[in-house]
This record gives C-alpha cells, structure tokens and sequence, in this order.
C-alpha cells in the first residue's frame, strides 16, 4: 500500500509536462501551482525534477526542456510525455457519478451541458455513459419548497417561512434573508439570516411547512457569515453548557453525527463510548436521550437524567391505565 | 516521496512509453538512472530486484498499464512496456458550460477516496488542455458526504468484486451477525448509504444500511470474482426495499402536542382520553418501524401506542428503559 502523497506527487509530476504542452504559450507559475492544488514553492521542487528526467541515454537532447521567462514557464521538449495519463477507475467515478448527481439536481448547472460534458467524460474515460458504476446516488428533488426557496435566492427577495423546529417540537413562523442552499447527506438546507433571531441560521427544506417569497429586497447584515461546513453542520457556542453521555454500542453513531468535544471507550457498557457534547439546549438533549430509547444514559447533568426517566414513567403509567 | 525514488519513476515511464519493443529488467537497469548498477555481486542484483518490483508496484497502482511479455521467440525472459495507446488519455475538448459543469461536479464529493479520486481526475483534464475553472462562487452547493465509516470498504470492494464479509446489527436485533456478500454497489438514497449485493449464506440478494454495519468490512478471494447482475439498477433495487413493508401505526397524542409527528400523519379525529378530556388519534405510515418507535418513545406522556400490538411494545421496552434510567442516577 502507497503513501497517498506519494501516488498524488506521481500523478501530479506525469501530468506537468502535457499540462505544458496543452498551453504552447507558456503559464505563470502562479497560475500553474494553483490549477495543481500546490504552493509555488512545490511547483518549482516539480519542475525542477522534470527539468533532470528523459529518454535512456540521457544526452543533451533526450531530457525534458523547460523555458522559463519571468513568472511564466513553458516545454520545449517532452520527452514523448505528450498526454496525461487515463483516469483510474476511480477518478472516473468521482467524475461520472457527480455528473449524473448533476443531472438530477434540476436548475443547479445548465442541464444540456451536464450532459454533454458527462458524454464527452465517459467517452474519454472509456466507460459507457449508461454503463453502471459500483456507486450510484439518487437525491430527493422532489422537495416542494426548492423552486420557491431557489427562485427567492436568484432574485435576491426575502422569504417568509413555516418552519418545524424538531429540538422542541414546535412550528416557528420567520422573515429571513436567503444566502444560498447546500445540499448535505442528501438532505437540503436553505442557509439565511433570520431577522427573528437576528443571525445566520440552517433551515433543512423537508422542515420548511410553507414558504412565500416576499416582495421585499433581501437585506443582508454585514454580521451574515456563511458557516465553513468543514466543521460540521452543527456548530455549538463555545460557552454552552456540557452533557455527558455513555453510549451503548448501539448509539456510537452520535458521536459521529454531532460535534463531540471527548469521548472515551468504556467497559459499562460493553463496547460502548463515553462522549462529551457541548449543547445550549437542554431540550434537544432530552429529545436525543429519549430517542435513543435506553441505548444512551446520562451521566451528567443529573437533572437532563432526571427529566427523561420522569417523562418515561409518566408514559407507562398511560400505558399501565 | 524520496525526490530520487520519484525522478526514477519518471524516466522509468518515459523509458518504457518511448519502445514499442519489450525491455528486459537487464536492460532497464543499465538504462535508467537510478537503479543500483550490475557490479556482479549478488546483493546488487537483489537490491536492484527489490526495488524494480516496488516501482513496478508503484506504477500500477497510480494506473500505469505497464504490459509484461516478449518481443520474439528468442528472448530468454519476459520484458516490460508501456502501450501508448492504453496509457494516453483520449481527445477531450470542452466548452466552458461543459467545463464549468464539472468544475461543480468535482466538489461534490468528501469522502477522502473519491474527493481524493476527484483532483486526480481534475488534474488530468488540466493536463489534457481543458481550462476548469473552479473559482467561481456558486449560490447552491451540494455534498455528497459518504460520512459512513464503511463506505470505503464497501465501495473499493464493489468497484474490485470481491467478496465482503462485515458484521451487520439489524434494527431488531442487539447483536450483529456476520454477513458474506458479493457487493454489487454503493447507493445514496434520500440521504441514506446502502450497500446492495448478494447475500452468500442466505443465497438471495440483499440490501444493507452502511450505518448498521459495525466494524471494519474486510475483503477476501481474488479480484472480479462475480459478475453483478446484468440488468443492475441499484438505486431502484434500494428503492424496492424500502418501500416494501409499510406499517400502519395508530397513535393518540395529546391536543397541541407531537407537532412533528403530525406533520406527516393523518388525523382520525379526537378521542376520549378516559379522564374526561379528548386526544387526537392519528395515523402513521412507516417503512421503518424501529425508528418510529424510538420517535414514539421520546415523546413520553403526551403520545399513547393504541395499534399494532408489537409497536405498543417497542415503545413501551423503550420507555422502561429511560424510566431505569432515573434510579441508577
């Protein structure tokens, strides 16, 4: 098994030399690092490699020849290194699959082109474009509220909203700003500013009751920040309180699914992991206890415990009527 | 990567796509800089072997079609050579709507091996002459986030067919059991990751949530060692199995109460709660019972099981369990 920086540095040097040769005027070097996805630094270690690589004999004439001219670079000679290499099964995965994925988003790229393109990708790859992949992604378009929310998005209206709040059960009605919509483990989410609670809030779309799309401009505060989704969709303050919890071996899947600031493997119970999360809302706590149905205990806050055990004997004593 | 181990590599490819004759090792090694010279002693000979298999290695595993065979009759061992033809990329051109669609389509993908397989792909299409220009901001940006530990496993076996085996927890059951499976596919379905093959021990074709299965899927036996159905549609297969058992679900919530089960249930009307108030009984379909069930169980006193039987028990193992919950503590 290859070190991944190992095969991405070989991929990357037999791509250099036709990248050159596509562009017979030469590129800036800064352009060239930033179509690799490396530092200039790196780019100049790569070509420098090259400048030193050719056909056996290794004479004047056999190496690669590079002309630099101020910022700019470009081949003179190639070696024969005239194509890049074909995709890997992979590569032509990832490309062939996200553009299907594209072409089931309606109104995300110009679909004549996704098509075309896809055509074009599949013929060069040397895989049918109908053939099957070993990885296939089927979204849910069908979501009502997308034309509306997207149609508030391109023309920059404000958006009236019914929107169910699962952490406490409840329908909300809001005025928000919208800034785009992001499609994440296959469910939707309008990104906006809420002038309710006066900040950038995710609104998942199959939430969304209703929607009206306001006459009114959308006005965007200066304070309105996209949220980086590297760090995950849900993103706690800082201050807010801890919630302890054990989880069984059933309900590990929370600590892949929320921001968790520890967690620990522990014995009691078996295979199960102690967890560390950092939540404001109390409430959300008790739901997420309470639907994990005993396989989550609470270590800490003992009122969270309390409360859940407390509503749990309520409901059998419904049931014990 | 060693700078050396890499410069090597290089001039190897160039070496070997610039003959259309086979090379033998012998020759490869007097003609490519950096191996370790014939000085006839024994260890140089293993040396230069070593490092001849690990760059070979090396080569087909970033998808060099390095050939292996002779020339003519009289060689006495097998050479080595790169066929121009298997090793170029085809012809692509396109137009700038084409080009920007798979700009967009490349940062689709998080999961390290795709999005890893996304900037090779990217790279090369740069390399070919196609300008992608990935700057541009867009207002829409969709993920496909395979965030499931087995997708990797799960897809790499699939795309090599070879058999899988994994530990798999139903809903229904507290342990998992181990499955042997001809992966067929990966599919991402309303969200949700399922691996589609077929089953070995149970002989018939089934459907596994990525979620459920429970340590690291591990592959066994030689590469394509089936064959997926022909006429394969796998996300229509995930589709068929989700929608096959539906369950019908009785339930009376209290007035104003279990607002987000109502957002998809039927209303029956109100009925007598017994205590001279009224509940409203509402009707759930579900294809996922057990998750109803743990939805049914948070709501605590403000939502009563009435049918079927087997739901009302769920919920009820649930919520003793929460109610223990409290003496412990």
């Amino acid at each position: 098994m290859t070190a991944p920086s190992t095969a991405e540095r070989m991929t990357r040097l037999l791509a250099l030399v036709p990248y050159l040769q596509a562009r017979p005027d030469g590129v800036r070097l800064s352009d060239a690092a930033g179509d690799f996805g490396v530092t200039e630094a790196q780019l100049r270690r790569d070509l420098d490699l090259l400048w030193v690589c050719g056909l056996p004999g290794h004479g004047p004439g056999d190496l690669i020849d590079l002309a630099f001219e101020g910022d700019r670079v470009r081949v003179t000679f190639t070696a024969g290194m005239v194509r890049p290499l074909r995709l890997s099964t992979d590569e032509a995965v990832a490309l062939i699959v996200a553009l299907r994925t594209l072409l089931e988003l309606p109104g995300l790229a110009e679909g004549e082109a996704v098509s075309r393109a896809l055509a074009k990708v599949s013929a060069a790859a040397g895989h049918p474009a109908e053939a099957a992949a070993p990885v296939v992604v089927s979204v849910d378009a069908r979501e009502h509220s997308l034309a509306l929310v997207r149609d508030g998005l391109e023309r920059h209206r404000a958006l009236h909203l019914h929107y169910y709040v699962p952490s406490r059960d409840e329908r909300t009605e809001r005025t928000v700003d919208p800034m785009r919509l992001l499609l994440v483990d296959g469910h939707w989410y309008l990104e906006a500013w809420c002038r309710n609670v006066e900040g950038t809030r995710l609104f998942r779309l199959d939430r969304i009751d209703d929607v009206t799309v306001l006459d009114e401009a959308a006005a965007l505060p200066p304070e309105a920040h996209e949220r980086d989704l590297d760090d995950g969709l849900y993103q706690p303050a800082a201050e807010a309180p801890l919630v302890r919890l054990r989880l069984a071996r059933t309900a590990r899947w929370v600590a892949d699914y929320y921001p968790v600031e520890e967690q620990s493997e522990v014995a009691d119970p078996p295979g199960g992991l102690a967890v560390t999360v950092r939540t404001s809302d109390l409430a959300w706590a008790r739901r997420l206890v309470a639907s994990l149905g005993g396989a989550a205990t609470v270590d800490e806050p003992a009122e969270l415990a309390a409360q859940v055990a407390g509503e749990a004997r309520a409901a059998l004593a419904r049931y014990a009527d | 990567m060693a700078a050396k181990r890499a410069e090597r590599l290089v001039n190897l490819v160039i070496a070997l796509l610039g003959t259309r004759q086979y090379v033998s090792a012998a020759k490869i090694r007097a003609t490519v800089p950096g191996y370790e010279p014939d000085d006839g002693s024994e260890r140089a000979d293993e040396a230069f072997k070593r490092m001849f298999e690990r760059d070979k290695a090396e080569l087909r595993e970033i998808g060099v079609p390095l050939e292996t065979g002779r020339t003519s009759a009289f060689d006495t061992e097998d050479g080595y050579r790169i066929a121009r033809v298997d090793y170029e990329l085809p012809e692509i051109t396109l137009t700038g709507e084409e080009a920007a669609a798979v700009g967009l389509a490349l940062r689709l993908w998080q999961s390290a091996q795709l999005a890893g397989a996304a900037q090779g792909a990217l790279m090369k299409l740069r390399a070919a002459g196609v300008d992608v220009d990935q700057s541009r901001a867009i207002a829409i940006q969709p993920r496909l986030d395979a965030g499931e530990p087995a997708f990797e496993p799960c897809y790499s076996a699939a795309r090599d067919r070879r058999v899988l085996t994994f530990d798999y927890r139903r809903p229904d059951a507290d342990e998992a059991s181990r499955r042997r499976v001809q992966p067929w596919g990966v599919v991402a379905w309303h969200g949700r990751w399922y691996l589609v093959g077929h089953d070995l021990d149970r002989a018939a074709s089934r459907v596994f949530r990525l979620s459920r299965v429970t340590g690291t899927p591990k592959v066994s036996g030689p590469a394509g060692a089936f064959e997926p159905p022909a006429d394969l549609d796998l996300a229509a297969v995930v589709a068929g199995h989700e929608a096959r058992e539906e369950h019908l679900v009785v339930v009376r919530a209290r007035p104003g109460t279990a607002i987000g089960l109502r957002r998809h249930a039927e209303s029956l009307g109100p009925a007598e709660d017994g205590r001279g108030g009224f509940d409203d009984r509402l009707q759930v379909r579900t294809t996922e019972p057990w998750s109803l069930a743990d939805e049914l169980a948070a709501y605590g006193p403000d939502v009563l099981v009435e049918a079927p039987q087997r739901m009302r028990e769920a919920v009820v193992e649930r919520l003793t369990r929460l109610a223990a919950m409290g003496e412990s503590a």
